[in-house]
Protein backbone atom coordinates (compact mmCIF):
# COMPACT_ATOMS: atom_id res chain seq x y z
CA UNK A 1 0.00 0.00 0.00
CA UNK A 2 0.48 3.58 -0.23
CA UNK A 3 -0.28 6.80 1.14
CA UNK A 4 -2.02 9.63 -0.81
CA UNK A 5 -3.96 13.13 -0.26
CA UNK A 6 -7.25 13.25 -1.51
CA UNK A 7 -7.57 16.18 -4.11
CA UNK A 8 -10.21 16.28 -6.50
CA UNK A 9 -13.27 14.34 -7.48
CA UNK A 10 -14.25 12.64 -10.46
CA UNK A 11 -17.41 12.59 -12.33
CA UNK A 12 -18.50 10.02 -15.15
CA UNK A 13 -22.00 9.24 -16.36
CA UNK A 14 -21.33 6.97 -18.87
CA UNK A 15 -18.92 4.32 -17.85
CA UNK A 16 -18.68 0.37 -16.86
CA UNK A 17 -22.03 -1.06 -14.95
CA UNK A 18 -19.85 -2.78 -11.94
CA UNK A 19 -18.21 1.05 -11.25
CA UNK A 20 -22.28 2.68 -10.56
CA UNK A 21 -22.42 3.60 -7.32
CA UNK A 22 -18.71 3.96 -6.77
CA UNK A 23 -17.09 7.16 -5.38
CA UNK A 24 -14.29 7.91 -7.50
CA UNK A 25 -11.73 10.65 -6.29
CA UNK A 26 -8.40 12.22 -7.27
CA UNK A 27 -5.33 11.22 -5.07
CA UNK A 28 -1.69 12.14 -5.35
CA UNK A 29 0.32 10.17 -4.15
CA UNK A 30 2.60 11.21 -1.04
CA UNK A 31 6.34 10.62 0.78
CA UNK A 32 6.78 9.51 4.06
CA UNK A 33 7.41 13.39 4.80
CA UNK A 34 3.75 14.14 3.55
CA UNK A 35 5.23 15.89 0.10
CA UNK A 36 3.77 14.88 -3.38
CA UNK A 37 5.89 12.25 -5.15
CA UNK A 38 4.71 11.30 -8.64
CA UNK A 39 1.62 11.62 -10.70
CA UNK A 40 -1.83 12.07 -9.74
CA UNK A 41 -4.11 9.11 -10.50
CA UNK A 42 -7.90 8.10 -10.08
CA UNK A 43 -8.97 5.81 -7.23
CA UNK A 44 -11.97 4.14 -6.47
CA UNK A 45 -13.23 4.65 -2.56
CA UNK A 46 -14.24 2.25 -0.49
CA UNK A 47 -14.14 3.73 3.16
CA UNK A 48 -16.01 7.05 2.89
CA UNK A 49 -12.82 9.32 2.47
CA UNK A 50 -13.56 13.21 2.03
CA UNK A 51 -11.24 16.17 0.22
CA UNK A 52 -7.99 16.74 1.31
CA UNK A 53 -7.75 13.92 3.55
CA UNK A 54 -4.63 11.47 3.82
CA UNK A 55 -5.20 7.59 2.90
CA UNK A 56 -3.88 5.09 2.09
CA UNK A 57 -4.45 3.05 -0.92
CA UNK A 58 -3.92 -0.41 -2.57
CA UNK A 59 -3.17 -0.69 -6.39
CA UNK A 60 -3.09 -3.85 -8.65
CA UNK A 61 -5.51 -6.74 -8.99
CA UNK A 62 -6.43 -6.21 -5.37
CA UNK A 63 -7.96 -2.69 -5.81
CA UNK A 64 -11.41 -4.31 -6.42
CA UNK A 65 -10.94 -7.00 -3.76
CA UNK A 66 -12.70 -4.47 -1.21
CA UNK A 67 -15.56 -4.87 -3.46
CA UNK A 68 -16.41 -8.46 -3.76
CA UNK A 69 -18.36 -10.43 -4.58
CA UNK A 70 -19.26 -7.41 -7.14
CA UNK A 71 -16.76 -7.25 -9.88
CA UNK A 72 -15.87 -3.49 -9.98
CA UNK A 73 -12.91 -2.66 -12.63
CA UNK A 74 -10.41 -0.58 -10.80
CA UNK A 75 -6.45 -0.82 -10.40
CA UNK A 76 -6.47 2.00 -7.20
CA UNK A 77 -8.91 2.11 -4.54
CA UNK A 78 -8.76 3.96 -1.38
CA UNK A 79 -8.45 1.47 1.82
CA UNK A 80 -8.01 3.17 4.51
CA UNK A 81 -8.29 7.07 5.92
CA UNK A 82 -4.73 7.86 8.12
CA UNK A 83 -5.11 9.17 11.35
CA UNK A 84 -1.29 9.74 11.56
CA UNK A 85 2.07 8.39 10.67
CA UNK A 86 5.21 8.77 12.14
CA UNK A 87 8.44 7.99 10.02
CA UNK A 88 11.65 8.66 12.06
CA UNK A 89 14.20 11.02 10.21
CA UNK A 90 17.10 9.72 8.80
CA UNK B 1 -6.61 4.12 -13.05
CA UNK B 2 -5.70 7.10 -14.66
CA UNK B 3 -7.39 10.09 -16.93
CA UNK B 4 -6.19 10.33 -20.29
CA UNK B 5 -7.60 11.75 -23.87
CA UNK B 6 -8.69 9.63 -26.77
CA UNK B 7 -6.31 10.81 -29.55
CA UNK B 8 -6.61 7.64 -32.11
CA UNK B 9 -7.57 4.63 -32.57
CA UNK B 10 -5.84 1.02 -33.84
CA UNK B 11 -7.19 -1.28 -36.68
CA UNK B 12 -5.80 -4.84 -36.62
CA UNK B 13 -7.06 -7.65 -39.09
CA UNK B 14 -4.97 -10.16 -37.58
CA UNK B 15 -5.20 -10.77 -34.07
CA UNK B 16 -6.07 -13.20 -30.93
CA UNK B 17 -9.29 -14.41 -31.75
CA UNK B 18 -10.29 -13.37 -28.36
CA UNK B 19 -10.41 -10.01 -29.79
CA UNK B 20 -12.47 -9.59 -32.59
CA UNK B 21 -15.10 -6.95 -32.40
CA UNK B 22 -12.77 -5.31 -29.90
CA UNK B 23 -12.60 -1.48 -30.57
CA UNK B 24 -8.73 -0.03 -29.86
CA UNK B 25 -7.92 3.23 -29.04
CA UNK B 26 -4.95 5.67 -28.25
CA UNK B 27 -4.80 7.02 -25.34
CA UNK B 28 -2.89 10.18 -24.17
CA UNK B 29 -2.30 9.86 -20.38
CA UNK B 30 -3.50 13.73 -18.86
CA UNK B 31 -2.89 15.01 -15.23
CA UNK B 32 -6.44 16.10 -13.70
CA UNK B 33 -6.09 19.56 -15.20
CA UNK B 34 -6.14 18.29 -18.95
CA UNK B 35 -2.71 18.80 -19.31
CA UNK B 36 -0.74 16.01 -21.76
CA UNK B 37 1.35 13.86 -19.73
CA UNK B 38 4.18 11.23 -21.71
CA UNK B 39 3.11 8.26 -22.87
CA UNK B 40 0.37 6.42 -24.47
CA UNK B 41 -1.73 3.16 -24.02
CA UNK B 42 -3.55 1.23 -26.69
CA UNK B 43 -6.62 0.80 -24.59
CA UNK B 44 -10.13 -1.58 -25.25
CA UNK B 45 -13.15 0.86 -25.25
CA UNK B 46 -16.20 -0.93 -23.29
CA UNK B 47 -18.35 2.45 -23.17
CA UNK B 48 -18.03 3.47 -26.71
CA UNK B 49 -15.85 6.59 -26.67
CA UNK B 50 -15.26 8.59 -29.06
CA UNK B 51 -11.74 11.00 -29.95
CA UNK B 52 -11.65 13.63 -27.72
CA UNK B 53 -13.24 12.39 -24.87
CA UNK B 54 -12.00 12.12 -21.44
CA UNK B 55 -11.74 9.01 -20.54
CA UNK B 56 -11.01 6.88 -17.09
CA UNK B 57 -8.46 4.11 -17.87
CA UNK B 58 -8.06 1.19 -16.14
CA UNK B 59 -4.41 -1.11 -16.47
CA UNK B 60 -3.70 -4.42 -15.58
CA UNK B 61 -5.86 -7.60 -14.50
CA UNK B 62 -8.13 -5.25 -13.55
CA UNK B 63 -8.67 -4.12 -16.95
CA UNK B 64 -10.09 -7.92 -17.47
CA UNK B 65 -12.80 -7.14 -15.28
CA UNK B 66 -14.73 -4.28 -17.00
CA UNK B 67 -17.75 -5.91 -18.77
CA UNK B 68 -16.80 -8.56 -21.76
CA UNK B 69 -13.17 -8.99 -20.94
CA UNK B 70 -13.12 -11.78 -19.13
CA UNK B 71 -10.35 -14.28 -20.12
CA UNK B 72 -9.25 -11.63 -22.66
CA UNK B 73 -5.51 -10.42 -23.53
CA UNK B 74 -5.94 -7.32 -22.34
CA UNK B 75 -4.07 -5.21 -20.17
CA UNK B 76 -5.96 -1.64 -20.51
CA UNK B 77 -9.36 -0.65 -21.08
CA UNK B 78 -11.51 2.52 -21.20
CA UNK B 79 -14.16 1.88 -18.12
CA UNK B 80 -15.62 5.63 -18.29
CA UNK B 81 -16.10 8.50 -20.05
CA UNK B 82 -15.05 11.32 -17.74
CA UNK B 83 -17.98 14.52 -17.66
CA UNK B 84 -16.25 16.55 -14.56
CA UNK B 85 -13.27 16.51 -12.84
CA UNK B 86 -12.70 18.58 -9.68
CA UNK B 87 -9.35 19.33 -8.54
CA UNK B 88 -9.09 21.44 -5.14
CA UNK B 89 -7.86 24.52 -5.53
CA UNK B 90 -8.78 24.46 -9.36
Amino acid sequence: MRLARVVGTVVATRKDEGLFGTKLLVIQPLDTRHRPTGRPLVAVDSVGAGASEEVFWVRGREASHPFLPDQVPCDAAIVGIVDHWNVAEP
Amino acid sequence: MILGRVVGTVVSTRKDEKLTGAKLLVVQPIDPHGKDEPGYVVAVDTVDAGEHDRVLVVSGSSARMASGLQDRPVDAAIIGVVDTVEVKGS
